[in-house]
């Protein structure tokens, strides 16, 4: 072995010493960048998860039969049928 | 000689300095050795509480839906607010403004947080809206803070109230289905070991300690819409009759399925207030004598004997017999009447024929083989046995006082329970609040012929000279049985005080429900069951019926013509196939 080239292979481990913890940085950068938009992913989901529940709550509410019973009856003036106003159609 | 070299004169010195520094390299080595061998734990752990941070990931309560999936109690987050005193403290002059934005007394508040001044923690107001925790946030009172927890919400109010129960502050199944299925329905919090920055977003996610499982979702056998339809009908009975209390339990004949369960006085679970008596569910707890409700199991005992057929002539007059030494009435002298009148008029006297001719093991077996005296299975919290003493106890008097349901105490679930035997033709299914979908095949408590026999014994209660034909749906043929009987007061039975009975099904040539109606202490001028609770019977078993589309099986002839009218096209001669299917959906043109 001369000088000369061990001299040179050094320089080149010491290159890439370098570049391989510059990319080490760079990962992890990458990776915290990737892990705060998961989070905010997962806080969207989480909203609308609770939201969904806010409007399963509400349409259960509004559609609730002791509300609906008087509209039906008073402002719609609906009723049920008396049976004599009923025809049974048996399927053949 | 004056000059000497000093290292020679002074060695001393020399191996003092080399000692010294020998000793500070010593330190060093021992320093080092100390910090990185024997404290590196805690040093490691004191490093990393620095930046490290736990973080609990919230897991909501399952939702309860009834049998269609219409959701009877839902979680949603709502915002606690929380302070830390000492660093509240320091901003007094903003006290008042917090108190009046929550509706809090402003001194009551001061008292609180002085009481509490060496915590880090405390609750200033618990579960208020997302709205009024923003503003709250918005005034930017140093040391308050918001807290996501969840609470949960009851469209259907008080209609489902006994039933479905409640949760506490904490989320926590107090009463009821929540009590009994809180392992099932409640969620288990998770957490993670987060990296925070100095600004407090996390960075990066170390570990997972715990996996969050949210809470299960619960189906229950209820229907909402007859749930609703048997509150209104009661309500409006309670009313009108100006009882103290009522139940209704509506069931599914064929697997023991509870389609509806109601009690008044009730109690909104959306409010934290209600009275402990309120809160109670009266159909599954409380406990009453059955009366006249009871006898077509005293004759179904007759009947398996073998000594009775359902035309066995027995000897009802003069309207009274002494038993012992007491005597047993009928409000009429109904004399010579067979086994299916005695039904029919509800005569004590005949019913005490029958308890007295058979042998007292055989009333008992059909007694307790279809629920009396023993919870239904139904594993409702806090449900109540009743009372049936076993046979071998009875004395005369006892067999007779049993025979017309006096001596023995049931539940409004026990008794739907016991007339699903009879409706199903003689097997006992445990009562249940959850869907039953291949129903288990019931124990035999009666033989099928005995029970199709009181089935159309029952059917005539309601027929023309009956007790219970105000208990008649149109288009349905009815069986049924109304009982009226006398509270337990301090001394004895109450001449006065009443608890006004109807049980029933239908259809009755092939059951499908079974309902129970329980008015307790009707105040006004009718007290008796077929008057005050069989009319509660009709309306909530016409609107059942119709609801699960059961077919009628006494149709009516229709005396309208609506069929033009509203279809624009005679069903009288189209099958229902042919109709094109915008007929019912649009207008008629």
């Amino acid at each position: 072995m001369n000088l000369q080239g061990d001299k040179l292979f050094a320089a080149l481990l010491a290159l890439a010493a370098l570049a391989s913890a510059l990319a080490v940085v760079y990962a992890r950068h990458e990776g915290r960048k990737l892990f705060i938009e998961l989070q905010a992913l997962q806080q969207v989901r989480d909203d609308m998860d609770v939201e969904w529940g806010q409007l399963q709550l509400e349409q259960s509410t509004w559609a609730t039969h002791s509300r609906i019973d008087p509209i039906a009856r008073e402002k719609l003036e609906m009723s049920v049928p008396a049976p004599d106003a009923i025809q049974i159609i048996k399927q053949p | 000689m004056t000059t000497t070299a000093p290292f020679t004169l002074h060695p001393a010195r020399r191996i003092v300095v080399f000692a010294l520094l020998a000793l500070a390299g010593l330190t060093l080595v021992w320093r080092a050795v100390d910090l990185h061998v024997v404290h590196k734990e805690f040093l490691r752990d004191q490093g990393e509480a620095r930046y490290l941070r736990v973080v609990a990931l919230p897991a909501h309560r399952g939702i309860i839906t009834d049998r269609n999936g219409e959701p009877l109690a839902v979680s949603t987050p709502v915002e606690s607010v929380w302070a830390n005193p000492r660093e509240l403290a320091t901003a007094q002059a903003d006290w008042p403004r917090l108190s009046a934005l929550l509706d809090l007394d402003s001194t009551g508040l001061a008292a609180y947080l002085a009481e509490r001044l060496e915590r880090e923690f405390v609750y200033i107001k618990r579960r208020i809206d997302p709205d009024l925790a923003a503003r709250v946030m918005a005034l930017n009172v140093p040391g308050v803070a918001l807290m996501r927890e969840y609470r949960r919400y009851y469209p259907d109010g008080e209609i489902m109230a006994h039933v479905v129960g409640i949760t506490n502050v904490d989320d926590i199944g107090q009463e009821a289905i929540e009590l009994a299925y809180d392992d099932w329905l409640r969620g288990v919090p998770g957490a993670k070991r987060v990296i925070k920055d100095r600004l407090g977003r996390i960075v990066e996610d170390v570990e997972s300690l715990s996996i969050p499982r949210p809470g299960r979702e619960l189906r229950l056998s209820l229907d909402r819409r007859i749930q609703y339809l048997a509150y209104r009908e009661l309500k409006t009975a309670l009313l009108q009759h100006k009882a103290r209390s009522g139940s209704v339990v509506v069931m599914e004949a064929g697997t023991g399925e509870v389609l509806a369960m109601v009690n008044l006085p009730a109690y909104n679970p959306n409010r934290s207030n209600g009275s402990r008596s309120d809160k109670r569910n009266r159909a599954v707890t409380d406990l009453f004598e059955p009366g006249s409700t009871i006898k077509p199991f005293t004759v179904a005992a007759a009947l398996e004997s073998g000594l009775y057929q359902p035309d066995t002539m027995i000897d009802t007059a003069p309207g009274l017999l002494r038993v012992g030494n007491k005597s047993v009435r009928d409000i009429h002298d109904y004399g010579r009447i067979d086994v299916a009148t005695v039904i029919q008029k509800s005569s004590n006297i005949g019913a005490t024929k029958m308890a007295l001719a058979i042998s007292r093991e055989q009333l008992w077996r059909i007694f307790s083989g279809v629920g009396f005296g023993a919870a239904t299975g139904s594993s409702f919290p806090g449900e109540a046995d009743g009372v049936l003493t076993y046979h071998t106890h009875w004395r005369e008097v006892e067999r007779a006082t049993l025979a017309f349901g006096y001596g023995v105490s049931t539940t409004a679930l026990q008794l739907a329970s016991a007339y699903a035997v009879i409706a199903n033709g003689g097997q006992l299914h445990p009562a249940s609040f959850l869907p039953v979908k291949n129903p288990p095949h019931g124990n035999t408590v009666m033989q099928s012929d005995t029970a199709a026999a009181l089935r159309s014994m029952l059917e005539r209660v309601t027929n023309e000279g009956g007790t219970g034909t105000q208990a008649r749906v149109t288009g349905y043929r009815v069986g049924g049985k109304t009982g009226t009987v006398h509270k337990v007061g301090a001394r004895g039975y109450d001449k006065n005080r009443y608890v006004a009975l109807f049980a029933g099904f239908a259809p009755a040539h092939h059951p499908r429900l079974v309902t129970v109606v329980v008015i307790n202490e009707p105040g006004g001028e009718q007290y008796y069951g077929g008057q005050v609770a069989a009319p509660v019977f009709s309306r909530v078993m016409a609107g059942a019926l119709r609801l699960l589309n059961i077919a009628p099986d006494a149709p009516v002839a229709p005396t309208q013509q609506l069929a033009h009218n509203v279809l624009g096209t005679d069903l009288h001669q189209t099958s229902i196939i042919n109709l094109p299917s915008d007929t019912y959906t649009g207008d008629a043109e």
